[in-house]
């Protein structure tokens, strides 16, 4: 075996089930739905009225002057990413004793700092181009996210921003893989984040007829694989891992929730927005993690689905399931966008969050809303939490988006603290 | 017609609004950069800032020279006469 050993030492959250980790997996693995109506005004009159919303503002986390200068997007990433690295055991400033050189970032977002973007236009048009911020650049672009967190941490080994849609927050997850299994970095920050809950993108996804137009029950609009879904819901938030090798976790003692141990991409090279139907492409992003990671497929025990709700997406991705696990898979899957919507270039981080913390605390959230399953998926879907056994655990986490991206990542419980005890 | 200290004081919140310096340390004889640790950004938004609060006009020119919280006070009451 060749591969560096890349254990996850450190997690942060900020979501539509709570303000941190341990809130967001409680309500996760108790099934509780964070969507809920936009009371806002400008909400009134479009066609999808609902969203998974913060349950803590960032305002009361933030510095009100650094809060300020960043973007909506940028502030969660910040939190999830100051969580994380004070659960991997670090420290800020003098008490950071990474070596800066062998630190980088990684972290995602699909769209970026739109609140920024057209915020800004509105005070242009509005009150003229004298009064538009000076600071408009720095906190609209994609890559504010991962450089902010960066300056904060003192990571001088490269500030990195996958985009690829829903798929995003993945994609920088086994980025940053690649940037420790090729030497290039010892720990990396890395994750996703999205904040795009604004007119605009709400009523762009409805002229897609994307977005789920069940307003007047919100808690049961978000249903991956239920015969009644009628699309997705919005979502905002941020999940950030910190990510090491295995030696420089265990040199410092650190604790361990488990191993990154393959990521796997694809693309359809099909269409734009709809998935490849035929599943093959989504599956070999799943079977190349399994390669990477040396494992089989009967060692997956655990699947989170991206299964965003959509009628043609759920059921592309039970085939591609099939496809790469084997039609008589044991794997138990669950679709944790039932409960927190759809976070687009934040899902990936926090449902590889999901999945890694099923592994470690032997337990599978549930799939709520799951009433009336698609017939034919021919995949077992949890709709009430389910234990996983003792011993050894692997799981993977599909994201994929629009524009045919696909990454699959796969982790194991293989070096959890809780194991060695 | 505002007062020096009135001036002061309006320009004083702006400077804690934006890059957080505690209002009253916003003083006459302080450089927003040497001693109040504005950077050039912040300082940009303070000046446009101003020109909504005060109803004036500070060109990019003017507003270079502007160093310390009295040359940005006498600015604006001399442009507000």
């Amino acid at each position: 075996m060749s591969r560096t050993p890349v254990v996850v030492t450190g997690l942060g959250a900020t979501t539509p089930l709570g303000g941190d980790v341990e809130s967001t997996w409680a309500n996760m693995v108790a099934g509780k739905s964070g969507v809920r109506a936009i009371e806002a005004d400008w909400a009134a009159d479009l066609p999808a009225r609902i969203a998974g919303q913060l349950v803590v503002d960032p305002a009361e986390v933030l510095d009100r002057v650094e809060a300020r200068r960043l973007d909506r997007f940028a502030q969660l990433a910040i939190i999830a990413a100051n969580q994380a690295w004070l659960d991997a055991g670090y420290g800020f400033g003098e008490d950071n004793p990474v070596d800066r050189e062998r630190l980088a970032t990684s972290i995602g977002t699909g769209i970026g700092g739109m609140h920024t973007l057209l915020g800004q236009w509105d005070i242009q048009k509005e009150k003229g181009g004298r009064r538009v911020s000076p600071l408009t650049v720095p906190m609209l672009m994609g890559n504010a996210a991962a450089a902010q967190v960066s300056i904060r941490l003192g990571a001088q080994a490269g500030a990195h921003t996958p985009i690829s849609a829903c798929a995003t927050s993945n994609e920088a997850i086994a980025h940053g893989l690649d940037l420790i299994r090729l030497g290039r970095a010892d720990v990396v920050v890395a994750g996703g984040s999205e904040s795009v809950i604004h007119p605009l993108p709400i009523n762009a996804f409805s002229q897609m007829q994307a977005t789920s137009r069940r307003n007047d029950e919100p808690e049961l609009a978000s249903r991956p694989f239920d015969r009644d879904r009628d699309g997705f819901v919005l979502g905002e938030g941020a999940a950030i891992f910190v990510l090491e090798t295995l030696e420089h976790a265990q040199a410092r003692g650190a604790k361990i929730y488990g191993e990154l141990a393959g990521a796997g991409t694809t693309s359809d090279a099909f269409d734009i927005v709809q998935p490849d139907p035929s599943g093959l492409s989504q599956g070999r992003a799943m079977k190349i993690a399994l390669k990477e990671a040396e494992l089989e497929p009967a060692d997956i025990v655990h699947v989170n689905a991206h299964a965003t709700s959509t009628p043609t997406g759920d059921p592309a991705e039970a085939t591609s399931i099939r496809y790469a696990l084997g039609d008589d898979t044991a794997a138990i899957v669950t679709a944790t966008k039932s409960m927190t919507g759809h976070l687009l270039g934040g899902a990936g981080a926090l449902e590889s969050m999901a999945t890694l913390l099923a592994l470690y605390h032997r337990v599978v959230p549930p799939t709520i809303n799951l009433d009336n399953p698609e017939p034919g998926l021919g995949i077992d879907i949890a709709t009430t939490a389910r234990d996983l056994p003792a011993g050894d655990l692997a799981g993977i986490n599909n994201s994929f988006g629009f524009g045919g991206h696909n990454v699959a990542v796969a982790f194991t419980n293989q070096y959890a603290t809780n194991r060695q005890v | 017609m505002a007062t020096t200290e009135e001036i002061r004081s309006d320009l004083a919140e702006i400077v804690n609004e934006v890059a957080g310096v505690p209002a009253d340390d916003v003083q006459l004889d302080k450089s927003f950069t040497d001693d109040l640790d504005v950077d050039s950004l912040s300082m940009v938004e303070i000046i446009y800032a101003a020109e909504e609060k005060f109803g004036v006009s500070i060109p990019d020119e003017e507003a270079k020279n502007l160093k310390t919280v009295g040359d940005a006070v006498a600015y604006i009451e001399r442009a507000a006469a």
